[in-house]
């Protein structure tokens, strides 16, 4: 059976995704990452082991190089003419640049929300949580209805949003839009979760929502959430990655990065003294 | 004290500069209000002429009857209405899908190069005048068929349509946000389902808009179909034969002799007018709700 078989398995019988011991095989394995747009090289060489189920937190000065290195993670940067990537990425043990493999089919094992939130202006709420696996080809309304509940459970917006499903996604506050996208993106169940600064534009208290829900998520996906908020970044993960131009500087346990770095240049960037 | 207003000069106009003031303002307004009716004046002296006209000739039998012999009074334009609803929607049929593909195609596909060229080639397609359109077509259709036919004129109509509907749907692709296609990939759906069910959704008004327009442009056009359409004074029973229709209708009773068909070609003209009048209506509605998305 190919993996796609698989997956289109796993969507319609709406099986939890069977991963191998946990603690044992990595959410990514990067290695030797490089990434170039044009003649511009964005990443260098970078390497390291995404763990499972856990939250990591990406964080390093503007342009450094966060958003293209997420980017990769899912295949998104190859829609930019130009750019062009080298090096290894395996997610759960499969090499997701195989030539073998569609980005399509990457892309719904690895979710992302975006800085902007997004939810598609033409359709309902229920329409853009459901609109993955509509246009992935499930039909069956009772799976389908099942989805769409468990998604907005999950994303924290069903209480908020349950009488009135039919309504435009847009007419919903900045902060339940991000998370009608969250809801989006969890409704084809991804293993993994990539977010861009996800709260970027949204207020206290709709960030915290975020936060908290960072937190009850991670039970079940594995998070990668980029911020440029160093509070946000002690808050909610378990380990950090410090990026600086286009190179991993330190990668550890977020308590080490933010107490105790091995790094000057980290140092001086989570202390507030550069970036 | 805040430092950075501190020198602020209060600026007061004296009485005569403010007098002065007004009278420009009252000037320009004058020559705006003169110019804005200049425009309008030829579109209500066309109005009130077709009405003038025509008018009296709207009756049932416009609407019901075959044109009369010629010579004999009454009878009325029901071939030609109907002939122009089968060429608009074989016109329809040919324009609005190659239309809409080939600006999605400009919008989504393509290279720079070949898009530039394409743009060019539909550039100056849309300013070939369109009788020019009626001899290809006479060429490529009735010469080796030996026919004149409806097929012909709805296909000189349909390609005039191809180069309007193309740029318009191009253009109001290109508005939607480069973010609702990277959410649709983001989610591993394929990329011509994004297109056909997100990009296109989102720009389904502007598109809608550019069909009406084309539409109501190629409904008026009288030249391309002389050759093509040919015009019939009877019904038309198969595409394959001529076909009447009412800009052709119009003309051939315009030049004719008897004051009767004048009438009846003003009566013409009328409801050509006002179908396209109804058409720009529809558009200005849709377009205004457009914010909504
Ligand atoms: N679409 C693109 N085309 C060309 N170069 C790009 C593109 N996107 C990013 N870059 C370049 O790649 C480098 C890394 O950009 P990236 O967007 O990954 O930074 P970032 O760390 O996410 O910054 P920010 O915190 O501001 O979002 C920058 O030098 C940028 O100019
Ligand atoms: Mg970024």
């Amino acid at each position: 059976m190919t993996s796609i078989d698989n997956l289109k398995k796993r969507i319609i019988i709406g099986t939890q995704v069977i991963k191998p011991t946990v603690s044992v095989i990595p959410a990514f394995e990067i290695r030797n990452l490089k990434l170039w747009y044009s003649q511009n090289q964005a990443l260098h060489d970078v390497s390291f082991d995404i763990a499972a189920n856990q939250v990591t937190a990406i964080i390093g000065p503007s342009g450094c190089g966060k958003s293209t290195f997420l980017r990769s993670l899912n295949r998104l940067h190859e829609t930019i003419a130009g750019s062009r990537m080298e090096g290894s990425i395996k997610l759960f043990g499969d090499d997701l640049y195989l030539k073998s493999i569609d980005a399509a089919y990457v892309r719904r094992r690895v979710g992302m929300v975006f800085q902007k939130s997004n939810p598609f202006p033409t359709m309902s709420i229920a329409e853009n949580v459901l609109v993955g696996l509509r246009l992935n080809g499930v039909n069956d309304q009772k799976f389908l209805k099942q989805r769409l509940e468990e998604s907005l459970r999950l994303s924290a917006l069903w209480d908020e949003v349950k009488d009135f499903l039919d309504r435009p996604g847009v007419s919903l506050s900045g902060g339940q839009q991000q998370r009608l996208c969250i809801a989006r993106a969890l409704a084809v169940q991804p293993e993994v979760l990539l977010m861009d600064e996800p709260c970027s534009a949204l207020d206290p208290i709709a960030t915290m929502k975020i936060e908290e829900l960072i937190q009850t998520l991670r039970t079940k996906v594995s998070i990668v959430i980029v911020t440029h908020n160093m509070q946000q970044a002690s808050r909610c993960s378990n380990k950090t990655a410090f990026f600086y131009l286009g190179r991993l500087i330190e990668y550890s346990e977020t308590r080490t990065i933010f107490t105790n770095p091995l790094n000057p240049q980290t140092e001086a960037y989570v202390s507030g003294r550069f970036g | 004290m805040n430092n950075l207003y501190s020198n602020v000069v209060h600026f007061r106009p004296s009485e005569r500069q403010q007098k002065l003031r007004r009278w420009k303002s009252y000037f320009v307004k004058l020559a705006l209000g003169c110019a804005t009716i200049l425009v309008v004046t030829p579109l209500f002296l066309v109005l009130y002429f077709l009405a003038k006209e025509g008018a009296s000739s709207l009756t049932v039998d416009f609407f019901t009857q075959l044109p009369k012999p010629s010579g004999e009074i009454g009878g009325g334009m029901a071939n030609a209405i109907v002939g122009s609803i089968t060429l608009l929607a074989l016109a329809s049929s040919i324009g609005i899908p190659l239309g809409i593909l080939g600006g999605v195609y400009l919008a989504e596909y393509g290279n720079e190069t070949v898009n530039y060229w394409i743009r060019l080639c539909a550039d100056i397609l849309n300013g070939v005048p369109s009788i020019v359109w009626g001899m290809v077509v006479y060429a490529i259709l009735v010469i080796p068929f030996k026919a004149f036919s409806a097929y012909a004129g709805g296909l000189a109509l349909g390609l005039i349509m191809i180069p309007l509907i193309m740029r318009t749907t191009e253009e109001v692709i290109l508005l939607v946000p480069q973010s609702y296609r990277e959410a649709g990939l983001a989610l591993g759906i394929a990329r011509w389902k994004i297109i056909s069910s997100i990009v296109l959704r989102t720009a389904l008004k502007g598109i809608v808009t550019g069909v009406l327009v084309a539409i109501a442009r190629v409904s008026g056009e009288t030249a391309p179909l002389i050759f093509t359409a040919f015009g019939n004074s009877f019904w038309n029973h198969s595409l394959a034969q001529p076909i009447a229709a009412l800009p052709l209708q119009i003309y051939t009773y315009a030049i004719s002799p008897y004051e009767d068909l004048h009438h009846q070609a003003w009566a013409g003209a009328l409801v050509l007018m006002l179908l396209i009048l109804g058409i720009n209506i529809i558009v200005r509605f849709i377009s205004r709700n457009k914010s909504t998305t």
